[in-house]
């Protein structure tokens, strides 16, 4: 019953952010300055034609029914037309978020495949070299942000050796090997810096454990390190690595809308950047709703994920120790 | 983390390595053969949508005019008007009605004869459409009938010169009117190209239209890719993405490609003139000595060279080299700081003078800017900068004319006759020019050579503007690359008469 009100009470929060935010998204736009009507006319349009495009769009209309009209249109899975190619805006939206989940999920798997062995590497070998030598290369590769790795990648890989393309994107269905091809350079950008976020929790995280009690008792009765750390130690640290991994995957939305630009990925960043340049609103309201959906996704699933990997708080109400 | 499904994960990336490993860089991807029957482009903005009736975006012929839309007649490379469409056509007496005999070859790409009905369908799809240039271009048509399948008809309500003129470019463009599909996704002419796809964001794809009545197509297929970054349109290029670069937004960077083994730099001209606007209705600036002081004080010459990489012409005046009205006006308010102090002085602005530059952040504007400011500060015009995104410049400087200064590139062909016109953003109001552009349009040609001279005389005298300079035709192309022309003097990038080796 407890386990039942935590995820009502967690969704709550979710819809109720939800609403918030899609006001917010709403007021925002409404207050950015310049008219899509002009956009669209250009350098020679006449202020009647301006009236008149003005109202076919409708964006003459006060602004609570053009809010009502948006959310109303939403909950029923319709996002709109783009004011300026007057297509619909959920399926833009889905096809250019097909580009950026492969950018996220590959980004994200690539840097756990290289965070999870060299943080543990770091914590067990935290007084010799190499373990010191991980935790300084993870701190260079903080300090580097994801489009300058990506330029020069692209400058070493694509220019210099001509090994990979330096941008564009090729769908799936299309070519799988240029797909695959176009993917590696943003891909391995994006986790340079992801995997250097990553290590450091991981490493800390495995401090911690390698410290508690259990972890002696377990060594104490003749368990390895690595055996004792694999059965006890990676489950226990695993709730404050799935914290960071809801944050750090939420920030790798961000970072894919920077890798996007650097390698012209048509993904959702671009299509954000470009709509908020041509002002065509509904787009930009669209997108920005979608990526909100999915942040407050994952921290919804985070959340909940403490209940599923931690069964002490499932007894007292869902609240921590 | 449950080790199961890592260990998912780690086939899943193993996977995408391996599968990017088999996988050789594109150049090397199809055969000799194919290499040279493809054709990749390089370019910075994307169209909106593909319907040209539907938006003024140049993007939009940039691809589709004379490749994929064809017109009645076309602008040949030495301004001449040459038949493409229309096999011939004759002017009545009083050039009020134009009578065209249509190619009787010329098809769709089903086969279907392009017809007089399907121009007249045109014309009338433009004027209702929200491409507000071609529709004002369209406005001085009084009627359009299709006589027969091949004879159209077209009545003016008064002579015209330009409306020929317009009708060699996007107003012009010929659709299939029985096309049952969207123009905005599915384009639908009878050019030596096809639309094959269309992927938002990053690029269009023509094919080659088999069916085409006229010479065939040269590329079995062109892509035009679009760049947001010109950093990233240039390592394309470097990587062998690309065979063009069709305007280099960035002339700093032409040096990457000075290797002429491998690389072709083409200089030549465009119709953008960019234009150092000046509120002609502002305080100070109605007072000709002090645009004219204005126009002084900055050495142009040196501003091309620091902020443009020495690319650029110096004109003088709204009117680049490939028109026929052109005249070196480029001296007639050469660099003279003393001057231009001695005329402030003379308008009553000796003891300094507050000016607002409102500019788009574009890449041209914003240096040129600074450079601007800087040299007028130097005869006592004090000079604030303000950075307008392109959709605020067009409310605030296009809509409201709320701005001293301001740096703009003007692309479209001929747009001298914007003078004309006391309302556009730069307050400008002659009504001698206003006459003489009416008289122009309707004269015959040797008049209107003539009179459009004297108004380019008269805009540079009276210091209307800073024409700052003429926006380069700076293209890259690939040593592979032939046929590619120097100067754009059209909206299109027309790919008749290239060719790849």
């Amino acid at each position: 019953m407890s386990v039942f009100l935590a995820v009502v009470r967690r969704l709550a929060i979710f819809a109720v952010s939800l609403a918030l935010a899609s006001v917010l998204v709403f007021a925002v736009c409404a207050a950015l300055p310049g008219d899509i009507a002009q956009v669209i006319l250009g350098q020679s349009a006449t202020p009647e034609a301006l009236a008149e495009l003005r109202q076919r769009l409708g964006t003459d209309r006060p602004l609570a029914v053009r809010y009502l009209d948006w959310v109303g249109g939403m909950l029923t899975g319709n996002f709109g037309e783009s004011y300026l190619t007057r297509l619909p805006v959920a399926a833009q939206i889905a096809e250019r978020m097909a580009v950026t989940l492969w950018l996220v999920l590959f980004g994200m798997v690539l840097a756990l495949l290289i965070a999870i062995p060299l943080g543990m590497l770091a914590a067990v070998r935290n007084r010799r070299l190499s373990g010191t030598l991980v935790s300084a290369l993870s701190q260079v590769g903080l300090a580097v942000p994801a489009f300058w790795a990506g330029i020069m990648l692209v400058v070493l890989f694509a220019v210099r050796l001509g090994w990979l393309p330096a941008n564009g994107y090729i769908p799936l269905l299309q070519d799988p090997g240029q797909w695959a091809a176009h993917l590696v350079l943003p891909v391995v950008s994006l986790a340079i810096v992801q995997s250097s976020v990553l290590v450091r929790y991981i490493r800390s995280a495995i401090l911690d454990v390698l410290s508690e009690d259990y972890f002696r008792t377990a060594r104490a009765v003749g368990w390895t390190r690595m055996r004792a750390l694999v059965r006890h130690g990676l489950r226990n640290a695993s709730l404050s690595v799935v914290t960071v991994l809801g944050l750090q995957l939420a920030t790798l939305f961000v970072g894919a809308i920077v890798i996007e630009q650097v390698f012209t990925l048509p993904g959702l960043g671009q299509l954000l950047l470009a709509a908020v340049g041509q002002r065509d609103l509904v787009l930009v309201q669209g997108t920005v709703m979608v990526l909100v959906f999915v942040v407050l996704v994952i921290n919804a699933a985070v959340d909940l994920s403490y209940l599923a990997l931690d069964p002490r708080l499932r007894s007292d109400g869902g609240r921590r120790r | 983390m449950r080790l199961k499904s890592l260990r998912a994960l780690v086939c899943a990336v193993v996977a995408l390595t391996v599968l990017a490993a088999c996988t050789s860089p594109p150049s090397s991807g199809s055969g000799q053969d194919g290499a040279r029957q493809q054709l990749v482009v390089g370019a910075t903005l994307e169209p909106p949508t593909l319907d040209p009736s539907a938006s003024d975006a140049a993007s939009i012929p940039q691809v589709f005019l004379y490749n994929v839309y064809e017109t009645l007649l076309k602008v040949d490379s030495n301004g001449k008007m040459a038949p493409l469409l229309a096999e011939r056509w004759q002017i009545s007496p009083d050039r009020r009605t134009y009578t065209f005999t249509l190619q009787p070859s010329a098809v769709f790409p089903d086969g279907r004869p392009v017809t007089a009905t399907d121009a007249v369908w045109s014309m009338q799809r433009f004027r209702r459409g929200d491409n507000v240039a071609a529709k004002s271009q369209l406005a001085v048509v009084k009627s359009a009938k299709a006589k027969d399948d091949k004879t159209l008809v077209v009545t003016l309500a008064r002579p015209s010169n330009s409306w020929l003129f317009n009708m060699a470019s996007t107003a012009g463009m010929v659709f299939d009117s029985k096309a049952t599909s969207d123009f905005a996704t599915a384009p639908a002419g009878s050019g030596p190209y096809a639309l094959d796809r269309w992927t938002k964001g990053s690029e269009i794809v023509l094919k080659r239209n088999d069916a085409y009545w006229g010479d065939k197509a040269t590329f079995s297929r062109v892509t035009f890719r679009y760049f947001a970054d010109p950093n990233a349109e240039n390592s394309s290029m470097l990587s062998g993405g690309l065979d063009i670069i069709s305007s280099v937004q960035a002339p700093q960077a032409i040096n990457q490609f000075s290797d002429t083994s491998r690389y072709t730099v083409i200089e030549g001209t465009t119709n953008g003139e960019v234009v150092m606007a000046l509120n002609n209705q502002s305080k100070a600036l109605k007072d000709r000595r002090v645009r004219q002081a204005i126009n002084y004080a900055i050495d142009r010459k040196a501003l091309v060279d620091t902020v443009w990489n020495g690319k650029g012409t110096l004109i003088g005046s709204m009117v680049p080299p490939t028109d026929p009205w052109y005249e070196d006006l480029s001296n007639t308010y050469p660099y003279n700081p003393a001057k231009a102090r001695q005329l402030l002085k003379a308008a009553g602005y000796a003891g300094g003078l507050k000016l607002r530059m409102r500019v788009p952040v574009v890449p041209y504007a914003t240096s040129s800017a600074q450079f601007v400011a800087s040299q007028l500060n130097d005869v006592g015009v004090d000079v604030s900068i303000e950075e307008l995104e392109f959709p605020r410049w067009l409310d605030q400087v296009f809509t409201k004319a709320d701005y001293d200064l301001t740096i703009v590139n003007h692309v479209e062909p001929r747009d001298i006759v914007k003078y004309a016109d006391p309302s556009y953003y730069w307050r400008y109001d002659n009504p001698r020019v206003t006459k003489l552009v009416a008289e122009a349009d309707q004269g015959t040609q040797a008049e209107q050579i003539a009179k459009m001279k004297q108004v380019a005389r008269i805009l540079a005298d009276d210091a209307a503007a800073d024409w700052l300079f003429l926006f380069p035709n700076l293209v890259v192309t690939t040593t592979k690359v032939t046929g590619v022309p120097k100067n754009a003097t059209t909206l299109s990038f027309d790919l008749a008469g290239i060719a790849k080796t």
